[in-house]
């Protein structure tokens, strides 16, 4: 068993550091760059080649990469083009914001999809249901982006009931302590900060949580359906048990697992949808950050910095799942 | 239940706001100054991106300059509205014959936010600071600076060229002497960047300023620039907070000029532009920047105030002579002639636009009157390409759709109307579209690939050497021939002519020549960028050099 960790967290190291090496050499051989971003108009050759210089892309890629490396195994990823903040400090900050996101659209998508997934299953074939699987196929094919802007002008260029953008009103004071602004306020007694900030949020939430809400929706229906017909559940009524326990006890609690594999699979597109609800809400989280950095001037080391990031997420999950099926499954462990 | 907790959440947060918005009410800060029309309040002002930092010699774009022009002030400065030249921390300035002897009468009484005085001394301090500053990173972030002055006490790296600066003494505490070593046509106007502001010494000192780190292959500012910037001007630095992307500028009491209306000023960044258009239209907002010329009208019509900058930009549409067909001037003036340009700007361009007959607006010096005017006029453009050999012409245009720049705010539209023009007189137009920073820049102005492009400028001061020079001083792969020296030479002599008159007639004879004589481009039209601000506002000054500054803004109720 540890020599199957060992090994696959060697495989982990060797994969981060091939990957890390296409992507420096990826970036830079895009077409623009930062040097471009940083001089705009007034863009001579000198300039060029001094800020070229300063910047060290005038050395030899791998020369350039060789140096990268060497500081990213001390911990130091560099600093943000622009602004000359530590990457480090720039990621940590975004991070909150979409995560806070994440969690809130989250809940939005399992608070309302096991229930409407359940009653789509009781009600199989009638109007509830077939109301539910129209909505899902909807949630499921408009773009977010679309959506997004939709949510924004109707409810806050026509009907002002929500803020157009971003996590607080502009000029309200809070104090940063976790970067959850929610949290913050709780923690802080601001509660109006709080209430702020949630408010801020329910747009933003609803439009990340529409593709999650439609597929746990249907993932819920169909796991019902299947249980609604085990013989377990016919028993349960045969015995005369009330309503209430069959429910619980024995159709959700059967019918929930392949939705809780389902929760856990949904996340990572989660992460990618942040990307397009922040851009329209201007969030300001990892998603925003994303796009900043390629538009808005190529911001190589913040680039690097998350591409390493969710690569690393995503090769660790891969891992733990591996292990998981190692320990349930005894025959994999073999090898 | 979800609409009851969303009834719930709707009345705390109205409750929230209420009590917010009281107790911004509530607080009024009692300053010493009586009589002044202070209205109290915040203004908050949507930005389009990110600041560098915030010390004003390390930058050199619009949305770094909008909260340093609320902090700090320039020796020189410009008329509320205009280009015009009057006094700032210097009440008066002269030069002896030369134009290497630079003499400021300095303003009495002035103090820096952390009560350093004002002085000769902090003048010099401030020049010998930029002169002395050492480091490839630091140098490198000098733009403005390097523009002026050419080059450091110690070059770090080729590109910087012999500075023109000498010296700078403090004759008394009101009087301070700047001496160059060559005359220079940038000259005053150049006091006047927002980059070459003052800030105090013992900040300077305090905060480590001239540290630029180098860290890999990005910069680390000090703390003067991130945390600490301390000018003299009428707002003083309140903080960024990096989490909800707002920068604050608190009411400074003490400035000299007139003190600001607002007790704060929020700059809000929202780098998408309908986010900003719809932030606006919530009244979150209380003001934004270039709108798109779409989105103009419908702004006026919802009641806000769209408040025209003067132009102080040209867009032109570059000729490479890289290509031997466009050598020739018959074949550059055919192109001249074929373009409907009234059409143009009555069709794309912004309110306010007009055609371009040269490359500078008519507010600088050295603007001729009597240049040669190319009319519409296909018939001759036609005539001029048969008489060149050059009928079948095929050109590759390049353009960058992806943008939108204060005197290019729609390229593809322009792009297209233009193409139409040269296809109806027979020269045949392949469209090359290019991202802005993916392309298009590179192609352009580093590898000359282009036979056609739209480019422009808006300019930094009142002076023809930052229009004409900058596009045509010398030979430059933008427009592919480095044989016209003729034309380097008379731009370089009239750049370095001391006196007014001669300098005007200079100038003039130079834009004469470009347009009849050497015509490297074809200006197309000066087109006032816009700001908007809401109903409420009052005493929002557009600058034609973008350099707004919100102490005279108020924000009423």
């Amino acid at each position: 068993m540890l020599r199957v960790i060992v090994r696959r967290l060697l495989q982990l190291v060797v994969t981060l550091m091939a990957l890390s090496a296409l992507i420096f050499i990826w970036l830079r051989n895009l077409p623009g760059g930062p040097v471009e971003a940083l001089l705009g108009e007034r863009a001579t050759p000198e300039r060029r080649a001094l800020l070229t210089k300063a910047l060290g892309y005038d050395q030899p890629i791998l020369v350039q990469y060789g140096k990268f490396m060497q500081r990213v195994l001390t911990g130091d990823f560099g600093n943000s083009i622009r602004t000359g903040d530590p990457v480090t400090e720039v990621i940590s900050r975004a991070f909150p914001a979409t995560i806070e996101l994440a969690l809130v659209a989250m809940i939005i998508a399992v608070g309302l999809g096991v229930p409407l997934g359940y009653l789509a299953a009781r009600w199989r074939g009638r109007w509830p249901d077939n109301l539910t699987i129209a909505g899902t196929l909807l949630g499921i094919s408009i773009p977010i982006f679309f959506l997004g802007y939709l949510l924004k002008d109707v409810f806050t260029q026509n009907i002002h009931w929500f803020p157009p953008s971003g996590r607080l009103t502009t000029g309200l004071d809070n104090t940063h302590v976790t970067g959850f602004f929610v949290l913050d306020g709780l923690l802080t007694r601001e509660f109006d900060a709080s209430a702020d900030a949630l408010w801020h949020l329910i747009l933003p939430a609803i439009t990340l949580a529409t593709i999650p809400l439609a597929v746990i929706v249907r993932i819920t229906r169909a796991s019902v359906l299947d249980v609604l017909n085990e013989d377990y559940v016919r028993t349960a009524e045969a015995k005369g048990l009330r309503h209430r326990t069959i429910r619980g006890r024995h159709i959700l609690r059967n019918a929930l697992l392949p939705v809780v594999t389902t929760i856990g699979l949904q996340t990572g597109a989660l992460l990618s949808g942040a990307v397009l609800t922040e851009k329209v809400y201007n969030w300001g989280g990892i998603g925003t950050l994303i796009t900043d950095s390629i538009t808005g001037g190529r911001d190589y080391p913040v680039l690097q910095a998350i591409i390493l990031l969710a690569a690393l997420v995503f090769v660790v999950v891969n891992l733990l799942v591996d292990l998981s099926y190692a320990f349930i499954d005894p025959r994999v462990r073999v090898r | 239940m979800q609409a009851r907790r969303l009834k719930a959440a709707v009345a705390i947060a109205a409750v929230a706001a209420l009590a917010v918005g009281a107790a911004g009410c509530a607080k009024s800060e009692r300053d010493g100054d009586s009589g002044e029309a202070k209205t109290g309040g915040t203004f908050i002002f949507a930005g389009a991106g990110d600041p560098k930092n915030f010390d004003p010699i390390f930058n050199d774009d619009g949305e770094s300059f909008r909260p340093v022009r609320q902090m700090f002030d320039t020796l020189v400065s410009h008329k509320p509205g205009t280009a015009e030249l009057q006094g700032g921390l210097a009440e008066s300035w002269e030069h002896d014959p030369d134009g290497k002897v630079w003499t400021f009468k300095l303003r009495q009484g002035v103090k820096f936010h952390d009560g350093t005085p004002f002085n000769a001394a902090a003048v010099c301090f401030n020049f010998d600071r930029w002169y002395n500053m050492k480091g490839a990173a630091a140098q490198s972030q000098m733009i403005y600076y390097m523009d002026t002055f050419g080059g450091f006490a110690k070059n770090e790296a080729e590109g910087a060229g012999e500075s023109i600066y000498n010296k700078c003494e403090a004759k008394d505490d009101g009087t301070a002497v700047l001496t160059l070593n060559k005359y220079k046509g940038a000259f005053p106007g150049a006091f006047a960047l927002t980059s070459l502001s003052i800030a105090s010494p013992e900040a300077l000192k305090k905060y480590d300023a001239n540290t630029v780190k180098q860290n890999g292959d990005s910069f680390e500012y000090s703390a003067f620039a991130t945390t600490n910037p301390v000018g003299t001007g009428p707002f003083t630095f309140g903080g960024w907070d990096k989490a909800k992307n707002e920068i604050t500028l608190n009411r400074n009491p003490d400035y000299f000029g007139d003190k600001a209306k607002v007790d704060k000023v929020i700059i809000k960044i929202i780098k998408d532009e309908s986010t900003r258009k719809q932030e606006l239209r919530a009244g979150t907002v209380q003001g934004i920047d270039f709108p798109a010329p779409a989105d103009r009208k419908a702004l006026e019509g919802e009641g806000f105030q769209v408040i025209n900058r003067p132009a102080f930009n040209v867009l032109y549409l570059g000729l490479n002579q890289k290509n031997p067909k466009l050598k020739d001037l018959r074949v550059r003036q055919a192109i001249a002639y074929a373009l409907n340009r009234q059409q143009l700007v009555q069709t794309k361009g912004p309110g306010g636009a007009k055609v371009a007959d040269e490359f500078m607006p008519d507010t600088v010096l050295g603007y001729a009157p009597d240049v040669q005017k190319y009319e519409y006029n296909p018939d001759k453009a036609k005539q001029l390409l048969k008489d060149a050999g050059a009928e079948g012409l095929t050109l590759n245009f390049y353009y960058p759709p992806d943008v939108s720049r204060p005197y290019m705010p729609n390229p593809q539209e322009i792009f297209t109307v233009l193409a139409n023009d040269l296809q109806a007189v027979g020269i045949k137009v392949n469209g090359v579209p290019r991202p802005w920073n993916g392309g298009f820049k590179d192609d352009v102005q580093q590898f000359g690939k282009q036979d056609l492009h739209i480019l422009g400028w808006t300019g930094d001061y009142n002076d023809p050497g930052n229009f004409v020079g900058t596009f045509f001083g010398r030979a430059k792969v933008e427009f592919g021939d480095q044989s016209m020296t003729e034309m380097f030479e008379a731009i370089t002599k009239a750049d370095a002519t001391v006196d007014d008159a001669g300098k005007k007639a200079a100038w003039e004879q130079v834009n004469r020549d470009i347009a009849a004589k050497w015509l490297p481009a074809v200006p197309l039209w000066h087109a006032p960028p816009a700001i908007v601000v809401t109903k409420d506002v009052k005493g929002m000054v557009a600058s034609p050099l973008t350099d707004e500054r919100f102490n005279t803004v108020s924000v009423g109720k």
